[in-house]
Parts: C-alpha cells; structure tokens; sequence
C-alpha cells in the first residue's frame, strides 16, 4: 500500500525489539468483543490512484460544473477569478502540510503570513485588529454575537432581517445553547427595516449586513449611533469581500465587531467549504476575541519574528473559561486570501471592486427590460433582488436545463411556508468579473423566452 | 556586529530574510491585470469608499517570491519527521488534492439547484457511508468544520435530545487528562464542566466517575484511546455507567488514527463521536486548517442532528434537507454556512477508497507498533508516563532529565536542530514535563530509528552537564527562542505604516 512504508521485515524486527509476538497482542487493553478479527466489514479493499481518480471523475462529470455554464449565484459565495499563482503557492508542502505554528522557530513562514493576513483585514474592514481566521462567515457572526454579550454583561441580541439565513440560524443556535435573549427581525424583503427601533438598555448588539443578503447596501453609521447611545455593540457581517475595495468599510460607519466570509478572495466557492472566517473589531475589545492571533517579538538575537499569543483568552489554556472552544482556524485558506490580495494590491483590489459592481449594473438594466421582471430600488453592489412573475424556483431549474445558473431563489433561503407569499417570486442575482457580455445577454434572452 | 555567518543582506545563503509584504512594492503596482472598468457606473448610493485601504502594491514576481520564502521558514510533514502527539500528522497524498481540485467538484456553488449537483451529493453520501461503517454508528452529521466544533455539535445533538424527553440536565463530566476545547465546547452548549480525575494508570478512575455520575449528568467526554496514548480499557464498564445513569457517552474522536479499521467505536457502546478528518483520513493540516469534523450518531441520537443532511429520494437521486421545516425529524438549527467542508470530503473519500478496509486495518496497525518502537527503543533515554503497551502514541514525564538542567522544553528545541519537529509537549496537563510522541503509520523505520538516535544522544548530553547547549537552542532554524511574554505585554498584532519623520538628516 503505497502510503505505508513498513515492510514485513521491519514488523518483524520491530515487534522483536518491543518484545510482543503480534501486533494484536498490542491492542490488549482493547475489549476482545470489540475487536474484529479482519478488515472492516462492508468495505472495499484498497485501490489504485487511477481508480480512484475515475471514480472521482464520475462523480464530476454527475455536476453542471459552474465553468461550463453562465453562472449568476451569489448569496454568500461568489465565483471570482482567482490568479494562477495562488493556487500553486498555496500547494507548497511547506505551508499545506504544515500544522499551527506552535514551535515558532520553525513556523515563521505560517506566522508572518498570518500577521500580514490580521493587517490586511484590519484595514480592509476599517477596523484596528483582526485575528488570524474562523471557520467561515456564519460562524464568525455567532462568536461575534457571543463575544458582544461578555462585553456588554447583557443578553439581547437583535438580528437584522438582512441576515443571511445561515448566519442567522448558526447565530440563533448558538445564542440559543448559551441561553441568549434572541430578537429575530422579519425578513427584509423590501428595505424598510428599521433596526434601531429594536434597540434598548438591555441590548448587547445588532447584527447587520452589508450588503444585505438581497444585496442592498446602506449607511449604517445612523444606526450605530443609536446602539452606542443604548450601550450596545453594533455587529456588521459581510458576505461579499470584494465590495470592501469600494464600498464605505463598516469600521468607517461605526461597527464595533466585523465577521465576514472570505471566500471571495482566493477561495473557490467549493460546493461552500472549506472557507474562511473574518473578525475584525476594536483594540479595546482584543482579549474577548475568539481564535487565534499573531503577534510580533523579538528573538533571542534581537531579530524580528512572530508567534501565537494572548492565549490566555483560547480554550488550552483556559479550558471552560476560554473565549470561545476554537482551536483549528482556516489557516491555508487564509492564506489563499492574503495570497489574492496582496497581488491585487490597492489599485487592483478597486478595480476589481469596480468591475463587479459595473457587471452587476449592466446585468441589472437588461433583466429590467424584460417586461414584469422588476429589479429592486436602491443602491447595490454586485447583487440584487429581481421579482419574477413566476416561481424563482421553476424559472431556475428550466434555466439549468438550458445551461445557465440564474441566481438563487429566495426560497431556497426561506424555505419556511409563512415566508412563501414573500420568497417564491424573488431571485437573488449576482455579477461578477467572471460573468461576459455575452455570459449576460443568454441570461436575459432566456430568462424572456422562459417567462414568456 | 561580527556574529559568525552575518552578512550585509541579512540572508545567509537559502535562508532569506524577508520583509512583510507591507514593507515591499507601492500602492500604484499591481500583481493582477484587468481590464479598465466603464467610467461613470456607480449605483452605491453615495457609498463610496473616502479613504484608502493601505495595501501595498508589487508585481506577480514579487509576491510569488514573497510567499515562496516565507514558505521555506516552515518545518512540514512533506519535509521531515512531524511526531505531535495527538495532532496525527501523517503524509497527506497529493491524489487528495488533485480531486478536491477537479471541474464539476472544486468549483460548484453551493446554491446551485439540486439536479445539477447530484454527483457532489452523491459523493457527501459515499463519504457519509464510509464514516458509519468504520465507527459502527448508523448517522453521521456532516458539517461541523474542525474537531471542536463537532465536539460542540455532538452536544448540541445530546442536550437537544434530552430536551425533547423532557429532562433537562447541567452537568458534563470530562477527565483532566481532556482537550482543552472539551471542557470549552461542552461550557458553549451551556453546561457546567466538572473533571474526573485520572488514575495512577493513566486511565479514568471509575470509581470517581461513577461517583459524579447523576441524574443530572448529560454526558461523560471521553478520549479513546486517550491523551495519554492508553486505550481506556474499562470503557465497556464506563458506557454501562454511563447509560444507566441516563446520561450519553461523547467520545473526542482526535485519537481514531489508532484503532481505525481495527475497533468500531459504536462496539464500545459510545453514543457519539466527532472524527478530525485532517488527523485519521489525511487532510492537510494547513498550517491551523481548514479542518473538518463530521459527528457519527447512535440511533437515539440521529433524530436530533443538526441541518444540512443529504437524503436519498425516491427515484435514486439525492436531495438536501437544508432547513429544520423540510426534516420529518427534529434537527437542533444549523452550525455551519452551506453544507460542511465539502472539500475535505473530497479529500478524506479519496484517503479512504485509497486505503481500503485492508489498507486502514493495517495503517492503524503500523501506527500503533511505530509508538510502540519509540517507546521500547527509548527505554532508559526517556520515561515513559505509563507502563505499555501504548497505542499510537508514546507519553513520556521529565523524570530522566532530573536534575540536568534541561527541561522538556530545551529538548524539544534541540531537536529542531536535529531537523525534527518538536513532540507535543506539556499536554497533556497530567503528566509533568509531559512529551507525547505520535509518529503514525507514514513514517520509516529508518526515519524512526534516526530520530531515537537523535534523542538519546541529546539525553546523554543532558546528563553531561552541558546545560547551556540547550538553553540556546534551537541555533540552526530561521529564528532562535521568541520572546513571548514581551508579544502578550505589549501586542503588536498588525503592521501600522512607520511615523513620518518629523526632521529629516
């Protein structure tokens, strides 16, 4: 078996020098009845990489692969270009097999990559710190959530109808668990929400995104105001990273704790994982934080260097008290992350920004020429919500059979049947840099013909 | 200064120096060409940016040439010998990445409608069916992303199933000898941790635990075989406890790789458990991630696992129950975005069609005699925490180093300059000056029988007086000791641009 180096002559030898005749005997504290006396039951004995491989194919060619078909989904994950390089630096076994850093003399290539990714992410979202990742964007709104209520001392949590369905529900789990005072707001299906009207003196804080999950983008620098005259925190979750190269970061509208999902940026969207968590928030606020930090030192020569640290607040040291019971974070896909962006850099991290949203405006004017579609009203980025005059659903999955990806009904997120009045006839629909003139024009000529 | 080896450049030879990427390049550069945008488009309703981000700007060249030297400040299993107890860094196969990475798999978006991803979901169900089989559990809760959080999602699933029987609990055991994320992730579900102690053998003391057994006991958390490389064997009678007492037996899964193919855990009466699949199936570690931690129920509990779950239909095809209004059962919420760490399952299917049922019985087997040969070869160089036999991994305290000087730290240091990578060291918490041991299944005898003459001359060193030689080390890796204390007294945990200069030379 091409992983396993032992021969049988080194079995052999080495059970002589241990002293055991076989190596069942050194499974001796196991219970003889649970013991099994072959292989697993049920199961196929080894295979050979091209088998393998084949049947992995197999499993590919059963999927409408996103590359061979115009693909407008968003709604949490985007499909972005990402540069060859990164893929490729990315596959160095010294960071892919690499694991945490906790033997910083060996580790200073993860660790400065780690405290270059913080930076990044402090000054994309606009805010003072970041730490080193979380698993993904819905996990990171409910350890935002939970580290809101040790600031505070105070139990409300107020979640925008704007919220993501999966973070939400994560949130809502979790908040659920540590038995939090959960204030869920309607879905927001037209943009009238008005969240500070839920704020009070027992609130720790709002969650809200930015854009919205319909896209919607808005100032929240008003409804920061009104959480920090209550003593509450304000929250912002973002979906979308690429909006950060043009959009008002939430650090300059007043949030005071930033999660968002990453994956825009040097991660495929992967069938949605694995991904990358951001959290971003105030230096005051650093030792409630979740997760793992780097931070900068000195070494015993006086060169600069890099190592884990606050772990005071983590869960191996702390054990129950500990800030959150992470351990793993996304460490290669941060990577990945930082890779993109520092190749994109200021100018081409805008520019980027700057497309994306320009493919999502000339998307936008051709699907509101289609007689009873209608776009909603409002600033956006590179998504928006359209009103169908049929189930989204149906049109969805009659486009798929003509080979395009039109976007994400909104029932598919609220699935819920009180929301159906609302959710049938709405589809999210995203533009990226990836999506062509021509990728654009197919989708509105057959979205026409299908509502025809 | 006139330090040996110092040169202008700060780099000596292979061995670069390399700035942050913060200090490198300038904002008007870029690494990614596109294409100029249409002027005058702007629907961000006054939105726009005010200021700059700060990035840096530099050229493809550059950053490539970046990354590929930090890269080579980083000790890795693809380079050498990785024996972290309880961390299972085994050789993590290149086929994995290759697949993970195939059209019609690396790129699907989740949201895509369910019959144009029937292969992805098909491929969640073979994977999923793989997991029941080894473990002899009969449901597998897919999308917790690392160990802790499919330590954190199994007791969600137990509390959620106490619940519903109207018995509403407070308490959850685990030993001293756990995870620390144990004690974390059960206080996160809302309970109160309370620790058993260990015995003189390493192992639960049952009397104690059986003891803080209660009515209002949920679970018992349990390492097996455990933190200290010992395979618990009073489970059978622990699970009886645990089971009469009403309560629900975890199991922290970190240590599968050992009994893999060889013990089903749903044999050992265990009701739940989360499997790190970049410990037993060979996902790479990624320097902290990405992970994956799917959870295998018992039939009590299955009812109660969290959305998303993949399904068969009636007509052969699949689909997902993605929110609790479409399951006929009575999921507890949802706990991660999507549908789990789809990629790792890509990669642990393929670690374990490669591997087979002979392969894994076999690799669990290697694993175990590896640890074993540590330990019998290393017999008068380190103690040994326990008696043997361990399983796949070999615990050893300070004893040996008694009054040299040298703690267990400067060892582990020295042996970076022996071109390994330190053991675990100081977990776990029961053992003083602890070092575990954990060399897997992928590793030579050679590589093994190098690495224990590595260690017995450093011990013999030690016993020498030259105590000094530690302290210093490591002198041979990209950097010597850190100073940690000064990076938690004073974080730095960000680049900020340099003041400028008030008067110019």
């Amino acid at each position: 078996m091409r992983y396993l180096p032992l021969t049988e002559a080194d079995r052999r030898t080495m059970l002589a020098a241990i002293g055991s005749e076989t190596v069942d005997a050194l499974f001796c504290d196991v219970p003889s009845a649970a013991r099994l006396p072959g292989p697993v039951p049920g199961l196929p004995n080894h295979a050979d990489e091209l088998t393998v491989e084949r049947a992995f194919q197999a499993w590919a060619a059963r999927n409408l692969s996103p590359a061979n078909a115009p693909c407008f989904l968003g709604a949490g994950a985007y499909r972005h270009h990402i540069p060859a390089s990164v893929d490729h630096l990315i596959q160095r076994g010294e960071f892919l097999t690499a694991y945490t850093p906790y033997q910083p003399e060996v580790a200073q290539g993860t660790l400065q990559y780690l405290f270059e990714f913080q930076t990044q992410v402090a000054l994309a979202t606009g805010m003072e710190v970041a730490n080193a990742s979380l698993y993904d964007g819905a996990t990171a709104t409910a350890e935002a959530v939970l580290m809101a209520a040790r600031i505070t001392r105070r139990s409300r949590i107020v979640l925008s109808g704007g919220l993501h369905p999966h973070a939400r529900e994560v949130t809502a789990t979790n908040a659920r668990f540590m038995n939090l005072d959960l204030v869920q707001l309607p879905p927001d299906w037209d943009g009238g929400e008005t969240a500070s009207d839920a704020v009070n003196s027992a609130t720790a804080c709002v969650v809200v995104q930015n854009p919205d999950v319909f896209g919607r983008v808005r100032d929240l620098a008003p409804l920061a105001a009104t959480c920090h005259a209550a003593g509450a925190l304000l929250v912002v979750v973002v979906n979308e990273v690429v909006s950060l190269g043009m959009l008002r970061p939430p650090g300059d509208m007043g949030a005071d704790i930033v999660a968002a999902e990453g994956q825009s940026l040097g991660n495929a969207t992967g069938f949605g994982g694995p991904t990358v968590g951001l959290f971003a928030t105030r230096e005051k606020f650093v030792r409630q934080m979740p997760g793992r930090l780097v931070g900068e030192t000195v070494d015993a020569d006086g060169r600069r260097g890099f190592v884990l640290t606050l772990s005071t607040r983590e869960q191996h040291i702390r054990r129950e008290k500990a800030t959150s019971n992470i351990c793993t974070n996304s460490g290669l896909c941060a990577l990945a992350f930082t890779i993109h962006l520092t190749l994109l850099g200021e100018a081409g991290f805008a520019r980027l920004a700057k497309l994306n949203h320009v493919a999502a405006v000339s998307l936008a004017d051709r699907l509101a020429a289609i007689p009873a579609v209608t776009v909603m009203d409002g600033p956006f980025f590179n998504e928006f919500t359209v009103h169908l005059p049929k189930p989204a659903v149906a049109v969805v999955e009659a486009l798929a059979g003509r080979g395009i990806l039109a976007g994400v009904p909104a029932a598919r997120l609220f699935p819920e049947a009180d929301h159906a009045a609302e959710a049938d006839a709405r589809l999210l629909v995203a533009a990226t840099e990836t999506n062509s003139e021509d990728d654009m024009d197919r989708f509105a000529t057959a979205l026409e013909e299908e509502l025809r | 200064m006139t330090q040996e080896g110092s040169t202008t450049s700060g780099h000596r030879g292979l061995d670069a120096e390399e700035p942050l990427s913060f200090e490198q390049g300038s904002p008007d550069k870029t690494g990614v060409d596109l294409p100029e945008p249409a002027a005058g488009v702007d629907r961000l309703g006054g939105l726009t940016r005010t200021r700059p981000i700060g990035l840096p700007g530099l050229a493809e060249p550059e950053v490539v040439r970046h990354y590929l030297r930090l890269s080579r400040q980083n000790f890795c299993i693809d380079g050498g010998f990785y024996p972290l107890g309880s961390c299972t860094m085994k050789h993590n196969p290149r086929l994995n990445e290759k697949l993970a990475r195939l059209p019609g798999i690396g790129d699907l978006h989740p949201l895509q409608p369910v019959s144009t991803v029937q292969g992805a979901l098909a491929l969640i169900d073979a994977c999923a069916g793989w997991l029941k089989a080894l473990t002899g559990l009969p449901a597998v809760a897919m999308s917790p992303g690392a160990g802790a959080h499919g330590e954190l999602t199994g007791l969600m699933t137990i509390r959620a199933a106490l619940e519903d029987r109207g018995d509403a609990r407070a308490r959850v055991l685990v030993p001293e000898s756990a995870h620390g994320t144990n004690p974390a992730s059960a206080r996160f579900c809302g309970y109160r941790v309370e620790a058993i102690p260990a015995d003189r053998r390493g192992r639960v003391d049952v009397a104690a635990m059986k003891q803080k057994l209660g009515p209002d006991v949920a679970a018992i958390m349990l390492t097996n075989p455990n933190t200290c490389g010992l395979f618990e064997n009073d489970i059978l009678e622990i699970a009886e406890a645990v089971h009469d007492a009403g309560a629900f037996f975890y199991c922290d899964g970190a240590n599968f790789n050992a009994i893999v193919g060889r013990v089903r855990p749903g044999d050992l009466g265990i009701d739940c458990m989360h499997i790190n699949l970049h410990k037993t199936f060979s996902t790479p570690h990624g320097g902290g991630g990405p992970g994956a931690g799917p959870v295998v129920l018992s039939a009590a509990l299955a009812p109660f696992a969290p959305v998303p779950s993949v399904v068969h239909g009636e007509d052969g095809t699949f689909r997902i129950i993605e929110h609790p209004c479409q399951s006929d059962a009575k999921p507890f919420g949802r706990v991660k975005g999507f549908h789990g760490q789809f990629g790792m399952f890509v990669r642990a299917l393929a670690y374990m069609m490669s591997m087979g049922a002979d392969g894994l019985h076999q690799a669990s087997a290697d694993a175990v005699l590896n640890a074993n040969y540590l330990m019998a070869r290393l017999d008068g160089t380190l103690h040994p925490a326990f008696p043997g036999p361990c399983m796949h991994e070999a615990l050893f305290d300070e004893d040996t180093l008694k009054d040299t000087g040298v703690t267990t730290l400067d060892l582990a240091k020295a042996l970076i300059d022996e071109g390994f990578h330190p053991m675990t060291v100081y977990f776990p918490l029961v053992v003083h000056g602890a070092m575990l041991v954990e060399p897997t299944e992928t590793e030579s005898k050679q590589t093994l029988d190098a690495f224990i003459a590595s260690l017995k001359s450093l011990v013999a060193r030690a016993h020498g007086g030259d105590a000094r030689f530690f302290e210093e080390a490591p002198r041979l890796a990209p950097r010597r000791r850190l100073d940690e204390t000064r990076a938690a007294r004073q974080p730095v945990l960000r680049w900020r641009p340099p003041a400028p200069e008030i008067a110019a030379e």
